[in-house]
């Protein structure tokens, strides 16, 4: 019964998202702090340090932390305002239950567990162990992530386990392992510093990850250029050197051309792609197969930019190639991801100082959460499920049979489709709003009503966790101790600055009892994070994300430890490949050839106009946390629909009027934002908002046939101007 | 070392206003952010300003201030008006030629950047400069900027014939020393829609 219980107006009212203004005491009242936590922010990919500051128990306010060697105080204004979750009113404070006709109601802890357990074990006896699916996040910490994999494996024995990194870093994770055979940025940012060109596509630096900026910037002072490949005038296209301004999803084919002006105008570095490369020869012929005319016609990009950024990039001495999810949304994320690789193989430029590579890593953790074994196909360590070496190891670890661990289960949007089609029947989530993430909202609407059972562990009652029978109350970021891996592959501390408010449980706790009421509480004897964190480094050691040598009070005293770091004595790795061996056969990189693979959905006259979506600095993710802060809110309080003065006036749309965008999927009508600063050919709208403003009621279920990623860079829609007024509360 | 000032470089601002945010955090006037950001023309672009008080040599905001409410430190920063003092009749407000004083009715009385006195006088940067993502803002050196920054700082405004001179400076091209302010005939493509959409109806 995953059927809302009452209209989601009554579940709002109660449970928000409601705004908080101000800090606990109010602005005049929060007195002065008795503790101040070093610690990061929760918000991105970055994880900036700050410092909260706490009394009795409660955060009260932030103050920057210049020491953090990464950002040195600096923080955007999501950092600054992330301290008002704590003691935000929305807060869950207790386990709740939905009962019909009355909405969500407080139960004590007992009837939560027990609840779940009963039907856990009931539809697991009626429909197989698979028919539970466990979906967890990667705004969780290293510790939990890998106490959610072990937890779906062995207490659930479920392999439907998946994770909303499935919508993140997937696409370059599948594409690292196929190139250099281990999944992190390369570098450290500190090499941006001593690019001399940077090159910088699908991603808008200046919103999704807004310190980069400034190390870019510092490059740019000593004489760096900036190439800039998006289809929006962003800030950091503004001022940049070459905008190749790209036809959204055609990415591929504007790297692949820039190769080819490589190979063709002699930037080709011979000895490194001799010594220290597989698979050029056919890479190669595949970059000379298609003309830079028709890659021209395919992006959207003239070819005098194509050739300029070719000689820009194959110029220079040293580089460093920043992506995102702009490429990485995409049914061929993959092949994106491997196209960037390929120039940057090319040139033979990485393993030194200045010359990088790397993925702007979007959630929190999403780098250390992608490594440890909640995602399907994955153990700890980065390891292979299906490779029996791999399984032998963490078997021995966990000290199970191999028989006892499950095999490669489904991705986050097969899970969902498999609700969908009654295969999956319970959910127990953490840490994911698939009903505002995922694409095709109305699917997914669909999908949880399907639910038998459906238990949410969350802090705030998400839109997905409207649809649960039992809602956990678990823990904020700064409600736990724990460590998380930067955006730089760099393993940091998160401290537990309060414990959690009311009845809420760390999510550990919560996970951990679970395990107990399940039998398997063998398998979960942790008594702290730090446990966790001992058996995780055991069962990484050996593989490709090693973090064996890391240890609590490392990470303290260095300010963070860059893995891999096989043994205690070793200090880290901040820039990878160094001695030029990947962790490929023969320790060569591997060249893969991209020939061009059209979006999944073409324009036609029915859908002329491409929509392609993204963030605003203001919010994060599906905005759970963010939509209930005032201050970010208030500097984005609705999503809108840029469009340039030439398409909007064909339609008779001008700036601020309300307009309908439309797909195969669904609608939505927002107010249009008539700029100059995107493709005519090309809508935008911001995704973090739920109901009748979601820009996902609009996006397609087409996955990457590798990585799995939804295309959420790239549908076809029409446009008109909405009669009457605009959307209103669902 | 010379002492360390504050310099704007809008060609940096990245538009995201954390320096207001945290601006506002402040305990002496939280709640309420003693600078703003400016977004320019956004129908043609994503240009953004943050708008800190640029602490002039001879301030026009205490010229006209009938009660005398707004005084400058001996170290040039010119403070927000003394509560007492301050009569709330925004004659400050209109003879900044920066835009930057606001009247706050919650605490009646203007209120506007001051550099951040309490913490730049224990060897702290300013909130604003401290936060900035892109380093827009930034607390630095002379030295700092000639080595470190693209561009020059100028600190001399000619408005309508009358300059005025600033303790924060501007980054601007290579070559500027002084920022004549025109008024200028611009024509924002935003505009001309605008105007479409009024002779449609």
């Amino acid at each position: 019964m995953a059927k809302l219980p009452v209209p989601v107006s009554q579940i709002v009212a109660e449970f928000g998202p409601t705004l908080n203004d101000e800090p606990v005491g109010g602005w005049r009242g929060r007195g002065e702090p008795d503790k101040l936590v070093k610690t990061h922010c929760c918000f991105c990919g970055q994880q900036c340090g700050i410092q909260l500051k706490v009394r009795d128990n409660r955060v009260i306010g932030f103050e920057p932390w210049e020491e953090f060697p990464f950002n040195k105080g600096k923080l955007c204004p999501k950092g600054v305002k992330r301290y008002m979750q704590n003691n935000h009113p929305d807060r869950l404070l207790a386990p709740l239950k939905r009962v019909e006709g009355k909405g969500f109601v407080p139960i004590q802890w007992e009837e939560a567990f027990s609840t779940t357990v009963r039907e856990i074990q009931r539809v697991q006896s009626q429909y197989g162990k698979d028919a539970v699916a466990f979906l967890s996040g990667v705004s969780l910490t290293n510790e939990k992530s890998y106490l959610a994999g072990k937890f779906a494996r062995l207490a659930l024995q479920t392999k439907e386990l998946d994770y909303n990194g499935r919508l993140c870093m997937v696409s370059a994770g599948a594409g690292n392992k196929k190139a250099f055979g281990v999944d992190r940025a390369a570098n450290y940012w500190d090499d941006i510093l001593l690019a001399d060109v940077i090159l910088c596509t699908g991603t808008n630096v200046a919103e999704c990850s807004p310190i980069t900026t400034d190390y870019i910037w510092r490059a740019r002072d000593r004489g760096a250029k900036l190439i800039m490949i998006d289809p929006r005038v962003t800030p950091m296209v503004r001022t940049c050197d070459l905008h190749l301004p790209i036809r959204p999803g055609t990415d591929s084919a504007l790297m692949t051309a820039i190769l080819r002006v490589l190979i063709e105008e002699g930037f080709v570095n011979e000895e490194f792609v001799r010594e220290h490369t597989n698979g050029w020869e056919e890479t190669r012929q595949v970059a000379l197969e298609t003309s830079l005319e028709e890659a021209s016609r395919i992006c959207g990009v003239h070819v005098d930019d194509i050739v300029k950024a070719g000689r820009m990039w194959g110029a220079a001495k040293t580089s460093f190639l920043l992506h995102a999810r702009g490429i990485e949304h995409q049914v061929k994320g993959v092949d994106n991801v491997l196209s960037c690789i390929n120039i940057v193989l090319a040139t033979g430029r990485i393993g030194r100082p200045g010359c990088g590579y790397g993925t702007i890593t979007g959630q929190g953790n999403g780098q250390g959460g992608r490594e440890h074994g909640h995602k399907c196909d994955q153990l700890p360590g980065n390891r292979e499920i299906e490779n029996p070496e791999h399984r032998a190891y963490i078997c021995g670890v966990w000290g199970i049979e191999d028989s006892e661990l499950p095999h490669a289960g489904h991705t986050a949007q097969e899970i969902m489709n498999m609700i969908h089609e009654g295969e999956i029947k319970a959910l127990i989530s953490i840490c994911f709003n698939p009903l505002v993430s995922l694409p095709d909202s109305n699917f997914t609407r669909e999908a949880l009503s399907r639910l038998e059972h459906f238990t949410a562990i969350d802090f705030f009652l998400s839109e997905t966790a409207h649809h649960a029978d039992i809602v956990m109350a678990g823990s904020l970021h700064e409600e736990e101790e724990g460590t998380s891996t930067s955006a730089e592959g760099r393993v940091i501390r998160i401290r537990q600055a309060v414990t959690p408010p009311g009845d809420a449980k760390t999510d550990t706790s919560i996970l951990l009892e679970l395990a107990r009421r399940l039998g398997r509480g063998q398998y979960f004897q942790f008594e702290s994070s730090e446990d966790i964190f001992n058996e995780l480094r055991v069962a990484s050691k050996g593989g490709t994300a090693d973090y064996y040598g890391i240890t609590y009070d490392r990470i303290e005293k260095e300010m963070g430890v860059f893995w891999p770091c096989p043994e205690i004595g070793h200090p880290g790795t901040p820039r990878l490949f160094e001695d030029l061996q990947f962790s490929k056969p023969g320790g060569r990189a591997v060249f893969n050839p991209t020939p061009y693979r059209p979006p999944a959905e073409e324009t036609d006259e029915e859908y002329p106009v491409i929509l392609t979506t993204g963030r605003v600095v203001s919010q994060y993710l599906s905005g759970t946390q963010t939509r209930r802060l005032g201050g970010l809110v208030e500097l984005c309080p609705e999503p809108y629909v840029e469009i340039h003065p030439s398409l909007a006036s064909e339609h008779g749309i001008a700036d601020g009027d309300w307009m309908t965008v439309e797909s195969r999927r669904g609608r939505v009508t927002l107010r249009a934002k008539v700029v100059t600063t995107i493709r005519p050919d090309t809508v935008f709208i911001p995704y973090h908002w739920p109901g009748k403003k979601s820009a996902n009621n609009l996006t397609g279920r087409f996955l990457d046939p590798v990585s799995k990623i939804p295309e959420f860079k790239r549908s076809v829609v029409r446009i008109r101007k909405a009669e009457g007024a605009g959307p209103q509360e669902d | 070392m010379s002492e360390r000032r504050l310099y704007i470089d809008p060609s940096r601002c990245i538009g995201c206003n954390a320096c207001v945010e945290a601006c506002s955090e402040c305990e002496t006037h939280a709640g309420f952010s003693m600078i703003h950001l400016e977004t320019i023309q956004r129908g043609d672009t994503v240009q953004t300003t943050p708008v800190v008080c640029m602490h002039c040599d001879d301030p026009a905001c205490a010229a006209v201030c009938p009660a005398d409410a707004i005084k400058r430190t001996p170290d040039g920063a010119v403070q927000t008006s003394l509560k007492p003092r301050c009569i709330g009749c925004s004659n400050c407000v209109f003879a900044c030629p920066f835009g930057v004083p606001k009247y706050h009715a919650g605490y009646d009385q203007m209120m506007k950047c001051d550099l951040c006195y309490d913490r730049t006088s224990v060897g702290k940067k300013p909130m604003c400069a401290t936060v900035c993502p892109s380093q827009a803002i930034l607390y630095g050196t002379p030295e700092e900027i000639a080595q470190g920054r693209r561009g020059t700082p100028i600190n001399e405004f000619v408005f309508g014939g009358t300059t005025v001179r600033t303790k924060v400076s501007l980054m601007m091209p290579h070559g500027t020393d002084r920022l004549d302010v025109k008024r200028s005939a611009i024509v924002r493509k935003s505009d001309l829609i605008q105007l479409a959409r009024v002779q449609s109806e």
